[in-house]
């Protein structure tokens, strides 16, 4: 890391990643633990001729982000559980319509208002579609201020490259924490997408999702499907750590795998050879990383901030070869090095 | 010799054919016969045909019957979620600064299920033509209750009639627009007689051409006619809509500054690298006073991951404090991690932060346990953490309102006055730039080698300046405080030694 | 110069709503017996001599093309 790294944290960290990649507007509505980006953003959009609004509501702010994205704008917004919850409508008018755009969520504890601590409990609502109708969207889940910036700019080119609205899935800690950060050179200016609503386009261009004629709807759901299915064999991305030769395996993501860290090391000093799979985006999960490894592991821990959300994932993607145990607390707490060291230990001692 | 000239033909702002309707009927539209709807679209397709504003105009179909609204205009379309046509009408509008933007959106969709996105468009008085069409009734759903139904009035939802007592009055839309400063242009019109027809066209024109003229919020209310859902014929419903709904809705101009409102500036986007870079990247290392890529301060202490926990009360500074040394350390090229507790804890009156710093990736960055150094500003953090620090770690305490602390044998502490000694000195919100002070002295006794101690002084100075870089005032009374709390601490002998 | 007007009706176009002929100040207009190509009545030109191209029937009919309106020139 280079003196020329800044210390941000990682909600301000998103934003300076976004306007890195030419997002040219931002529309949110103030919600804790997110408010840096929107407080962030206020202060820069303006200042480099961005388009920044405080919207009504979370619905105006995606809604905003819709009419934008159509316009053929870069746009995005950002919000915790109960704001994704208000904008779900509009994330499937976005995947039907497939208009590009990014969302960020920043996790707080659920359900109804919970509490502003951290949990990951937005893991279905967000990774599984959460709207109404089968739309899937790409999840990045950043576990540091330096990838809270990168992930800014790979979510602005999925969005771009599939047609569809990303997700950014982080949690609290992520968000408010501090770290240095190098910054990406800013990418260049691209022009409207040609199916953009963009003077210079043709003028034909509209975005719909409504298809009244059951064959046509099949026929644009099962284009729908076809993308997901494409994105799923092409996207996954996850971070394997200390796997080699490792009989134990922890999955875990944000905040928690960077904790799964510190308690592998620690793991690995007694004697246990556990090791890490991180995945870095949640949609499509990273089953070829996992499969890969049942062959060596003897059992799987899945470690979140949920009452077992992602262990599913991890079940699916190894068809539940192995046995996979879960590891979570929810209401705030964290789980620490040492509680996550003594339940693998313990869980883990029947296998080894 | 006979010529024949059509003087009024299908508007060119219609599409030459509706490719989306069924085969046979690729020239008409969707609409209920004698419905308003198709009148307003011709309206309005003839306008931006003869504008010649085809090419920059987006027409919005929201929901409710005017869904399939882009199977006709000849222009851009979006259809929105219901009630969204407002936030999406401003994305689209602060997107291009020439784009004129027609908000299309019926009773049920703009004054009821979408009020709350449609009025704060209205407040903040976007460039957006809307044409707000009330009938009284929903009509796609199949007749029932609209904010604007009268009162007595039957629909499929108030079969025994409105009731004001229960289902409240209708709603009056133009009169709490007019009512706002930001709108330019609120006129009522309505689709009965021919008259009041080519009322409302003068109208839903003036509007367009305030938008295509960025002159702001332009907004037609048109009572309009829809026979099947008010179960009436062609008579039936205009004379409904002149001899009740106006009785309501009063036709009329409610508000118009057309004239001498100025246009909006057409917004340039604006995308200059040098400008992103010059607002988003830091200083030069010199002006941060930073050091090159590849500077390593050579004492053996900072090969080692440390683990920080700074902790005492809302508005000891302590935030602060760890901010400061959180710089300190990307100042010095180290990966640094800063996690103050947030949330109601944070406004609870306990403050405390987290900071790890390390030449390696820092994995977690919470310190709850083994940590290497806990700085306590008051008495009760001192007792919570001090079970957490490692059996070779170190405290740095305020002494001025904590006691010499119990420590293992080989842990260390350094203590400062310094509440005390900055509120003596008249700067009591320096106190914690004399706990750095300690900090210092205890780095300098204990593990620095001279050329890292001077560097350790300047980079203290260093982190001092950019982390008050907006309050240059605070800058010379911390750097003094961080000189006499160096001075004036102490390595603590402790009675458990 | 002699200018006469007249209404076009596009039979398959029109839905027999009926609003044109109530439009039509000199009862240029009626609704016929017959049924278009969607099993619909439409509007006939009944008095055709009496438009003045005032075009009310054009704004009031909510068809795109149902109802055109022709200016008719004469050269003497």
């Amino acid at each position: 890391m280079s003196s020329k790294s800044l210390l941000l944290c990682g909600n301000e960290a998103l934003v300076h990643g976004a306007l890195l990649a030419g997002c040219d507007a931002y529309f949110g509505y103030p919600i804790t633990p997110a408010g840096e980006i929107i407080e962030c953003a206020a202060k820069k959009f303006p200042e480099l001729g961005r388009v920044f609004i405080q919207a009504e509501s979370e619905i105006g702010a995606i809604c905003m982000v819709m009419g934008a994205a159509a316009a053929g704008q870069r746009a995005m917004t950002a919000s915790s559980g109960l704001g994704i919850s208000l904008m779900q409508e509009a994330v499937s008018y976005l995947a039907g319509m497939e208009i590009p755009c990014v969302i960020a969520d920043v996790m707080r504890c659920g359900p109804g208002i919970g509490n502003i601590s951290v949990e990951q409990s937005d893991y279905f609502q967000v990774v599984k579609g959460g709207g109404h109708g089968g739309y899937r969207c790409p999840v990045i889940a950043p576990a540091s201020a330096q990838e809270m910036c990168a992930a800014a700019f790979m979510a602005f080119e999925l969005a771009e490259k599939y047609r569809t609205p990303v997700y950014i899935l982080t949690d609290g800690m992520i968000g408010q924490m501090m770290e240095s950060v190098a910054l990406p050179e800013p990418l260049e200016k691209s022009a409207p997408a040609p199916y953009a609503l963009a003077p210079g386009n043709a003028r034909a261009n509209h975005f719909t999702s409504i298809y009244l004629d059951p064959a046509e709807m099949e026929k644009k759901n099962e284009a729908l499907l076809a993308k997901y299915r494409e994105i799923e064999t092409r996207e996954q991305d996850a971070e394997l750590w200390r796997t080699d030769d490792a009989d134990i395996v922890l999955v875990a993501y944000g905040i928690m795998s960077r904790l799964a860290k510190n308690a592998i090391a620690e793991l690995r000093r007694s004697g246990v050879k556990a090791g890490l799979v991180r995945p870095k985006r949640l949609f499509p999960f990273p089953k070829d990383a996992l499969n890969a490894l049942v062959p060596q592991t003897k059992k799987f821990f899945a470690v979140e901030l949920s009452g077992g959300q992602m262990i599913e994932d991890v079940k699916l993607a190894i068809e539940c070869r192995r046995p996979v145990e879960l590891i979570h607390r929810v209401g705030g707490k964290l789980i620490s090095v040492e509680e996550l060291v003594a339940k693998v230990k313990a869980a883990a001692g029947t296998h080894l | 010799m006979k010529t024949i000239r059509i003087i009024k033909d299908r508007p060119a702002g219609f599409l030459p054919e509706f490719a989306e309707r069924p085969a046979p009927l690729r020239r008409s539209t969707h609409y209920c016969p004698g419905c308003g709807h198709g009148v307003l679209h011709k309206i309005v397709a003839e306008a931006i045909a003869e504008f010649g504003i085809k090419d920059r105009t987006t027409f919005i179909s929201p929901v409710g019957c005017a869904v399939f609204g882009y199977y006709y205009m000849d222009c851009f379309g979006i259809s929105t979620p219901h009630g969204r046509a407002p936030a999406v009408a401003t994305g689209l509008s602060r997107a291009h600064g020439n784009g004129v933007v027609i908000s299309y959106q019926g009773d049920g969709d703009l004054a009821a299920i979408g009020f709350n996105e449609f009025i704060h468009t209205v407040n903040r008085g976007e460039n957006i033509c809307y044409i707000f069409v009330n009938n009284a009734i929903y009509g796609m759903t199949g007749g029932q209750m609209a904010p604007t139904t009268l009162v007595g009035q039957k629909t499929s939802t108030t079969p025994r009639g409105r009731d004001a007592a229960l289902d409240g009055l209708p709603f009056r839309v133009a009169e709490i627009v007019a009512s706002q400063p930001n709108p330019v242009y609120v006129e009522r019109v309505a689709l009965s007689t021919p008259k009041e027809i080519m009322k409302a066209r003068a109208a839903i024109r003036k509007a367009i051409k305030n938008t295509a003229e960025r002159k702001g919020l332009s907004f037609v209310e048109v009572l309009s006619p829809c026979p099947v859902g008010l179960k009436k014929d062609a008579a039936g419903v205009s004379k409904f809509i002149d001899e009740e709904m106006t009785k309501i809705f009063p036709l009329g101009k409610f508000k118009d500054v057309s004239a001498e409102r100025v246009p909006a500036a057409e917004r340039v986007p604006v995308y200059d690298k040098e400008k992103v870079r010059a607002a988003l990247f830091p200083p030069d290392d010199g002006a941060a006073g930073g050091v090159p890529a590849d500077f390593r301060n050579r004492s053996q202490i900072f090969d080692k991951e440390r683990r920080i926990k700074v902790a005492g009360a809302g508005g000891q500074g302590v935030l602060s404090l760890a901010f400061i040394i959180a710089h300190m350390g990307r100042l010095r090229n180290f990966n640094v991690t800063y996690l103050p507790t947030y949330g109601p804890e944070m406004r609870g009156g306990t403050a405390d932060c987290s900071v790890v710093v390390s030449r390696g990736e820092i994995a977690s960055p919470v310190v709850d346990a083994n940590a290497n150094m806990l700085i306590a500003l008051n008495r009760p953090s001192l007792e919570k953490y001090l079970p957490q620090l490692k059996p070779t770690g170190i405290v740095i305490y305020d002494s001025s309102n904590i006691p010499l602390p119990r420590l293992g044998a080989n842990q260390v502490a350094y203590g400062v006055p310094a509440a005390q000694t900055a509120l003596e000195s008249g700067n009591p919100r320096c106190a914690n730039a004399l706990i750095l002070g300690a900090f210092a002295r205890m780095m300098d006794e204990l593990f620095l080698t001279p050329e890292d101690a001077a560097d350790f002084t300047s980079v203290v100075e260093a982190a001092v300046r950019e982390c008050f870089a907006d309050k240059p005032k605070i800058i010379a009374s911390n750097i003094e405080a961080f000189r006499v709390g160096k001075e004036k601490s102490f390595r603590a002998v402790s009675s458990g030694r | 110069m002699k200018k006469r007007y007249f209404p076009i009706i596009t039979n398959d176009e029109c839905k027999g709503c009926g609003r044109c002929v109530i439009a039509c100040p000199k009862g240029v207009l009626a609704l016929g017996s017959a049924l278009n190509a969607a099993g619909l009545p439409f509007v006939a030109v009944e008095n055709e001599e009496a438009c003045t191209g005032c075009s009310l029937c054009f704004y009031t009919c909510p068809e795109p093309g149902a109802i055109r309106i022709a200016e008719e020139k004469e050269d003497e």
